[in-house]
């Protein structure tokens, strides 16, 4: 019953996060058939191409054809290049998409040992030690730490590309590798956010009153935490990963300009310094129905760890 | 070599070279029932944690605990741990956060038995469903696959003690076991306790506020106060003749009720001759749960069923009944804080049930919480607390001098006012909370369990003040509680309220004296006694239900 409702929500986020998306894209200033004439424009050519492109239709219409559209897998022509909008945004998905979990991944696997590491080692050399690292990380800007990646493993080191991306159909292996030091840029920041709130999850959980019950029952304090503590403190950990996942999928855009990474978020930049409306709107569309998606990812898999959520 | 199984000498605990405990010496034999008694800050929860070896980092134990010819002070964490669950194991208070939320109940029961007894993964529920077994728990196959929000109260609290008792340890250390259930769950948990400790031939030490509860478990008895022992001997013959002064203000706090088997004949109270200030007819209250499927219409509970009563001008008028009577909404229906589904409710000529403006309403009925720390905004000075009322129904006046005068009828000093709720006691805030509800000048006063936070000598001082504010301001009292001794104690009627139906009404000392329903005779019977005697068993009664799903 939960999942169905909890669908149905979801179905109804999309609905109503498309309609968002495309007014506020239609009634910002700037319209793109006076943007595409240029300076020079009359207003009898720019009402002309209005009508081609279809602006002169009431919204609704204009909605229904674009919502339909989409549905079909149809996002409409960019106003600059013509070419198709769906496919683009797939190819630059492509190079997005990966990055965002490559950085979650790394964001995992860095935050979690030293989140619980620091935790176990409440008030400890270990603990300040983590602590100082995070507060580093997260003073340090993405770009900052990308830019000496690229120094240290690119330049004096040639163990990774500096910037480009060969496209996957060229070569797996190496479009990887040139994911891996923009991914780890991302990673810093976020994984120094992600270690303290595994920290403070765990401490919360440590002094709850079930892990003296279990080294009531001989059980000694790791023990205890790995067994009873562990699953227990992912609960409030599992919803900021899922924001953060939100964030670096809509966020990279300074990475992948440094990098020089044809991602989501460059596309977007561009398509909205140069007012490709239906450019904008699609990428804009799909970015939010990822986030929606991981959302109800999120909130499905507390099901699976927690059972009280089960049952309610 | 001692013949004892535990040994306390000397023991004193500090944290940060303040003294918590000090001094504390005493024994026990195996088979021995020993309980500790205590008010809230008496040390007796850390000597028991002490024993477990589970103090926190801070506090810091001396002297020495000598179990099994070891002092258990000099043990390093390996060997405790070793003992831990398996020569000496716990029981603790609250079994819904005492047990892992995300784990099988099964799994961990048979979690000790796993650690030191070695039992393969795959025998693991076998093994629990048999300890469930034991333990009286119905369905204990099901019940081993449970995950702990799915047990009633009581269940959770009998999976603990067949926790504690899987390796079969010869001592088990029960800190308030009882504390968090209802009376007739709490006897029956009692019965299981006493029962498990003495068929495992265990020695028990039972910590506990109650003394009605350790009268009715132990053999001998220890009074703890600020750290130390106050006297320690023979449980009845404390309890029949504390030598301590303090040891006798305890037994002085026990209502009447919880003192003996035959309860102290109380004047019958007929119904009042004065008019009625609440007047409550055919009232119910029905919540709508979660649908469990798309078919089904969604499964409802009845928390106010059918329910009418009149409440008398200047009278003390009781409600009284389990988690999920349906009491507290019934409350709250009162003072307007909860829509009624049916049925009409009218209090001092005003119409709460038909009515949108409660500002009215506001000014004659007020109420006291349970919790006086949760009810009491942490942020806000007590003057500003007491006088919020004032100003947010815009009464006219000195509110500064009203608000002093309001502390002083509840014995607060005036110098309180520019201080804040987490400086005082727990009795204190509950007598700030009275004031604050008093502050508009109320005819009816709303208490929904005001004094069952409070340490017992606390909930006597706390009970007279009601009384004499109630004289003093010419109030009428709507008293809640699952306590029956205390309602005797204050009421003159009262209601039993079962599954939001009212069975059973009239004087209090007619209802409690000489029941006649059988939910209330179970009710009466389950209430531990000073004198030891328990007169229901386990057995009896089958009142325990599991939560609803």
């Amino acid at each position: 019953m939960y999942v169905i409702r909890r669908i149905g929500v979801y179905a109804f986020s999309l609905i109503l996060a498309s309609i968002l998306v495309f007014v506020v894209m239609s009634v910002l200033p700037g319209d793109p058939a006076t943007v595409m004439l240029g300076t020079q424009a009359t207003p009898e050519s720019v009402a002309v191409l209005r009508s081609e492109l279809g602006l002169d239709r009431p919204l609704v219409v204009q909605y229904l054809d674009w919502f339909t559209g989409m549905i079909r897998g149809d996002l409409g022509e960019s106003v600059f290049t013509g070419q198709p909008i769906g496919p683009q945004i797939a190819d630059r998905l492509a190079v997005t998409l990966p990055l965002a979990l490559m950085a979650l991944t790394m964001t995992t696997l860095i935050s979690f040992p030293l989140g619980v590491f620091a935790a176990a080692r409440h008030r400890t050399l270990g603990d300040t030690v983590v602590s100082v690292l995070s507060q580093l990380g997260l003073a340090i800007p993405a770009f900052w730490a990308g830019l000496m990646l690229i120094t240290v493993f690119a330049i004096n080191n040639s163990w990774f590309p500096a910037s480009g991306f060969p496209g996957w159909d060229e070569s797996v292996s190496q479009s990887l590798r040139a994911l891996i030091l923009p991914a780890f840029s991302l990673a810093i920041v976020q994984s120094s956010i992600i270690t303290r709130y595994v920290r403070s999850a765990v401490l919360e959980t440590l002094r709850e009153e079930y892990i003296r019950t279990a080294r009531s029952k001989g059980l000694s304090k790791s023990q205890a935490l790995w067994r009873h503590g562990l699953r227990n403190a992912a609960i409030p950990v599992l919803t900021i990963l899922g924001l953060q996942f939100a964030a670096l999928l809509s966020g990279t855009v300074i990475i992948e300009t440094v990098f020089v990474l044809p991602g989501l978020g460059r596309m977007l930049l561009d398509g909205i310094t140069g007012r490709d409306l239906p450019l904008v709107q699609g990428g804009a569309f799909v970015i939010v129905a990822f986030i929606l998606t991981i959302n109800l990812l999120v909130d499905l898999s507390y099901r699976v760890i927690d059972p009280r959520v089960r049952q309610q | 070599m001692s013949s004892r199984l535990l040994d306390v000498e000397g023991l004193s605990i500090e944290v940060d070279g303040t003294p918590l405990v000090r001094d504390v010496s005493f024994s026990i034999d195996a088979g021995q029932r020993l309980g500790i008694i205590g008010e809230s800050g008496s040390g007796k929860t850390i000597t028991a944690l002490s024993i477990m070896g589970l103090l926190g980092e801070n506090l810091v134990p001396s002297g020495r605990i000598v179990f099994d010819d070891r002092n258990l002070l000099d043990l390093d964490e390996q060997a405790m741990s070793s003992i831990r669950g398996n020569a000496i194991s716990m029981i603790f208070q609250e079994p819904m956060t005492a047990l892992n939320p995300v784990m099988r109940v099964g799994k961990q029961v048979v979690e000790a038995l796993r650690r030191h007894e070695g039992i393969a993964k795959s025998d693991a529920m076998t093994v629990a469903t048999e300890l469930l077994d034991r333990v009286g728990i119905d369905q204990p196959d099901r019940r081993a696959r449970s995950f702990p929000h799915e047990l009633s109260g009581g269940q959770r609290q009998r999976a603990m003690i067949a926790m504690a008792l899987a390796c079969g340890p010869q001592l088990v250390v029960a800190d308030e076991p009882t504390t968090a259930l209802d009376v007739t769950v709490q006897a029956q948990v009692l019965q299981v306790l006493r029962d498990q400790v003495v068929s495992n031939d265990a020695a028990l030490i039972l910590i506990t506020h109650d003394l009605p509860v350790v009268a009715s478990i132990t053999n001998d008895v220890i009074v703890m106060r600020d750290g130390y022992i106050v006297e320690s001997g023979r449980t009845a013959h404390v309890f029949g003749s504390p030598s301590n002064s303090y040891t006798a203000q305890l037994v002085d706090s026990v209502p009447p009720m919880s003192r003996a088997i035959s309860a102290p004949a109380k004047p019958p109270s007929n119904e009042p001759e004065s008019d009625a200030i609440v007047d409550i007819n055919h009232l119910r209250k029905t919540y709508r749960l979660r649908r469990t499927s798309i078919r089904d219409s969604p499964p409802m509970i009845h928390a106010v069923d059918d329910v009418s009563l009149k409440v008398h001008e200047g009278e003390t008028f009781g409600i009284v009944g389990e988690s999920g009577s349906g009491k507290s909404t019934l409350a709250r229906m009162m003072v307007g804080l909860t829509k009624p589904t049916e049925g009409d409710i009218s209090v001092a000529g005003i119409d709460v049930s038909g009515t949108k403006n409660l500002r009215p309403l506001r000014d004659v009925v007020q109420m006291v919480f349970q919790d006086p720390m949760g009810s009491l905004d942490p942020r806000m000075k007590i003057g500003d607390i007491v006088a919020e009322p004032l100003r947010s129904l815009g009464h006219d006046g000195d509110h500064q001098s009203r608000v002093r005068s309001l502390l002083d009828a509840v014995a607060m000093p005036a110098d309180v006012l520019d201080r804040y709720p987490h400086e005082f006691s727990g009795g204190q805030r509950q007598r700030i909370a009275i004031a604050r509800a008093l502050a508009p000048g109320p005819r009816l006063l709303v208490a929904d369990e005001p004094v069952s936070a409070l340490d017992m000598s606390v909930q006597t001082v706390t009970l007279d003040l009601l009384r004499n504010l109630k004289e003093q301001f010419d109030l009428t009292l709507v008293f809640i509680s699952h306590d029956l001794s205390v309602v005797h104690e204050i009421c003159e009627r009262v209601i039993v309220l079962d599954g939001g139906r009212i069975v059973e009404q009239g004087p209090v000392g007619t209802v409690f004296g000489n029941p006649k329903e059988t939910y209330t005779q179970q009710l009466v019977a389950a209430i531990p006694r000073l004198d030891g005697a328990v007169a229901a068993t386990g057995s009896a009664l089958n009142v325990d239900r599991p939560p609803p799903s």
